[in-house]
């Protein structure tokens, strides 16, 4: 039996206090792991899914609502835009790309996206198995796509209006077909399923060899309560008028930093159109989400405080209980340094585990939520990483540990052997 | 000599606890410490012990200096040369009687001897309560662990404060028993303070401490 020994066994003599205040210190840390992997995680999908899109060019509307349905596919679109939009954007020498995205339709939830190859590359996608599209109502599949429908090359599908799962009719007259799988890149590109901006268009009876056409039964009739139905050509106020070939939006990168300058004031003059900056409106939603995070990031604070009071409370009136004890060792022959040390192992001790058990919870709790909720596993959390952070949350744990176990301790050196043993006497 | 102390005075807010001019024990000797409660028994124990440093005076414990040492050199005297067993104050909550026994030995810096452990809990009969914890332990059990403890050392000085006062005759006089046997079966020196006239006879040497008051 040695000191440490002798730490295990004063928290074994005690098990429900001990159990309570590693509960207090689980949940604290579980908390703040929660926070960090799910402001990292955000964080980092915002990143990759911008990465290297300067602006993007939309219907008027909310900015906001425009990066969200466009680069991160996550919200409804504003509306549509004339397809003349980009070949203006293409023929300004301060553009290095811009990429059409025609949105609309899904298949079992993940959104059709109408595209170009360079959408593919911008992302960083390499197939995995085919080859990209190129006729009518071929389709290439994201690699969180094909896991998750089992769709694999030569499958054909119909997609069904709107941008969520179980929205409006299908396209009968229109069926998809799958000619690649794409690699997972991390980014959104694995929840889409990317076909040619004309076969979105076909799907909508946009005639496009004349960039005019009327709209098929099937989206006419089609329960256009959402989305970019709204907004289509084929809204039920103008099923019999004719239909103009558009896209949702356009990702735009700057060739040179004048673009910055020019282009957004210049796309926001033009009627029906608007220009947003994705790394603007990033930070004003992480700012707006960061509120609520601030806050939950403060009730986990208080706990882990509350955490370090409760240790601290437990070993003060322990070491009070234990003063016979500690003279008993003293004249067993312990060094005071060591009693010191015993007693505050017994408050990193207890931190240690409350954080290494909150870290399991922390990551436990993302998995399980990851896989409950779709909208949480559409923005790549994963409970499979760890962020650096969470070494600071072990740390601020373990300091909490000794801090409250740091004056119970120094009890130590102050203990009258000989007064304790009268007194016990 | 194993003990030797000179000139031991103790006050305590200028009341006089201790007033001894000398007091010697050669190695192996068995003494009993007698006096009523007040005398300065206990007193004598902790400065002996290095528990306590007197107000004046001086003691060595097998040539070494106990008093005037700085209290880590006391607390390395104590813990090789030193075994205590106290009145009521007897073994650490937490643990069980052969944990005890078990951290003993690692404080005393010997390494760990599940043998000898088994040796001295046997010998002091508490080999059917090995496992139990402290509170678990009747007042003679607990003693009786006590004892065993303070052996796991092997010290050259058993030093023992009042182990019978809360025994009946039946239990003190096997407590004395028990402590004379430990103390011959390991060669240790023995030291007892005690009230209790009923063991003065099993001691060859007695030494009686009367109170400073009605001594001056």
């Amino acid at each position: 039996m040695t000191l440490s020994g002798l730490t295990l066994a004063y928290l074994r003599d005690r098990a429900l206090n001990t159990a309570l205040n590693v509960l207090i210190l689980t949940l604290a840390a579980a908390t703040l792991t929660i926070l960090v992997l799910f402001s990292a995680q955000l964080g980092e999908r915002f990143d990759r899914d911008a990465r290297g899109v300067d602006l993007v060019v939309g219907a008027k509307g909310s900015p906001l609502q425009l990066i969200l349905s466009s680069v991160y596919h996550a919200d409804v679109p504003t509306g549509n835009i004339p397809l003349s939009t980009l070949e203006a954007l293409r023929s300004d020498p301060t553009v290095a790309k811009a990429i059409p995205v025609a949105l609309g339709d899904n298949f079992r939830g993940f959104r059709i996206v109408g595209t170009e190859a360079a959408y593919v590359e911008h992302y960083g996608g390499r197939l995995a198995q085919g080859r990209l599209w190129a006729g009518e109502g071929e389709t290439v599949l994201g690699a969180e796509v094909a896991r998750r429908t089992g769709a694999a090359l030569g499958q054909k599908f119909l997609g069904s209006h709107g941008l969520g799962d179980g929205g409006g009719g299908e396209h009968d007259a229109h069926p998809f077909r799958v000619v690649g799988v794409l690699r997972p890149t991390g980014t959104v590109l694995d929840r889409l399923i990317l076909t040619s901006v004309e076969s979105v268009w076909d799907v909508h009876g946009i005639d496009h060899d004349g960039h005019e056409g009327r709209g098929d039964g099937a989206h006419a009739d089609a329960d256009h309560d959402h989305d970019v139905h709204d907004h289509a050509p084929a809204n039920a106020s103008r099923q019999v008028q004719e239909l103009r070939p558009e896209v949702t939006a356009i990702l735009v990168s700057y060739r040179s930093a004048l673009a910055a300058v020019r282009l957004p004031a210049f796309v926001n003059r033009q009627t029906g159109l608007q220009a947003a900056v994705p790394a603007v409106e990033t930070a004003r939603l992480l700012s707006l989400v960061g509120v609520g995070l601030d806050a939950v990031r403060a009730f986990a604070l208080l706990l882990l405080l509350t955490g370090g009071l409760s240790i601290f409370v437990a070993l003060y009136t322990a070491l009070r209980q234990r003063e016979a004890d500690m003279a008993m060792l003293r004249v067993m022959g312990a060094k005071p340094a060591g009693i010191f040390g015993q007693v505050l192992s017994e408050g990193l001790l207890l931190a240690a585990a409350g954080s290494i058990l909150g870290l399991a919870l922390g990551h436990g709790v993302v998995a399980v939520a990851a896989a409950s909720f779709e909208r949480l596993g559409e923005i790549g959390l994963t409970a499979w990483r760890f962020e650096p952070a969470e070494a600071l949350i072990v740390a601020a744990a373990l300091t909490a540990g000794a801090a409250a176990a740091l004056i119970p301790a120094l009890r130590v050196f102050r203990v009258d052997i000989a007064r304790t043993l009268s007194q016990a006497a | 000599m194993l003990i030797q102390a000179r000139r031991l005075t103790h006050r305590i807010a200028e009341r006089t606890i201790l007033d001894l001019p000398g007091f010697e024990m050669p190695r192996g000797e068995h003494t009993v410490l007698l006096g009523p409660s007040g005398c300065g028994k206990t007193t004598l124990i902790n400065i002996l012990t290095g528990l306590v440093t007197p107000t004046s005076g001086e003691v060595f414990i097998d040539g070494r200096p106990m008093t005037g040492a700085r209290p880590a050199a006391r607390d390395a005297l104590r813990r090789e040369c030193i075994g205590l067993v106290f009145q009521t104050l007897r073994l650490v909550s937490a643990l069980t009687v052969r944990q005890n026994l078990s951290l003993a030995q690692h404080l005393a810096g010997g390494r760990s001897d599940e043998a000898e452990i088994d040796r001295l809990i046997a010998q002091v009969g508490l080999s059917h309560r090995a496992h139990a914890r402290p509170r678990e332990l009747s007042q003679g059990e607990s003693q009786r662990a006590a004892i065993a403890r303070a052996l796991c050392a092997r010290p050259a000085l058993l030093v023992a404060d009042e182990p019978t006062s809360a025994l009946d005759d039946a239990n003190a006089g096997a407590m004395i028993d028990l402590l004379l046997a430990s103390a011959e079966s390991g060669g240790s020196t023995l030291l007892i303070a005690t009230h209790d006239r009923r063991i003065r006879e099993r001691f060859a040497r007695t030494v009686e401490l009367e109170p400073v008051a009605l001594a001056a």
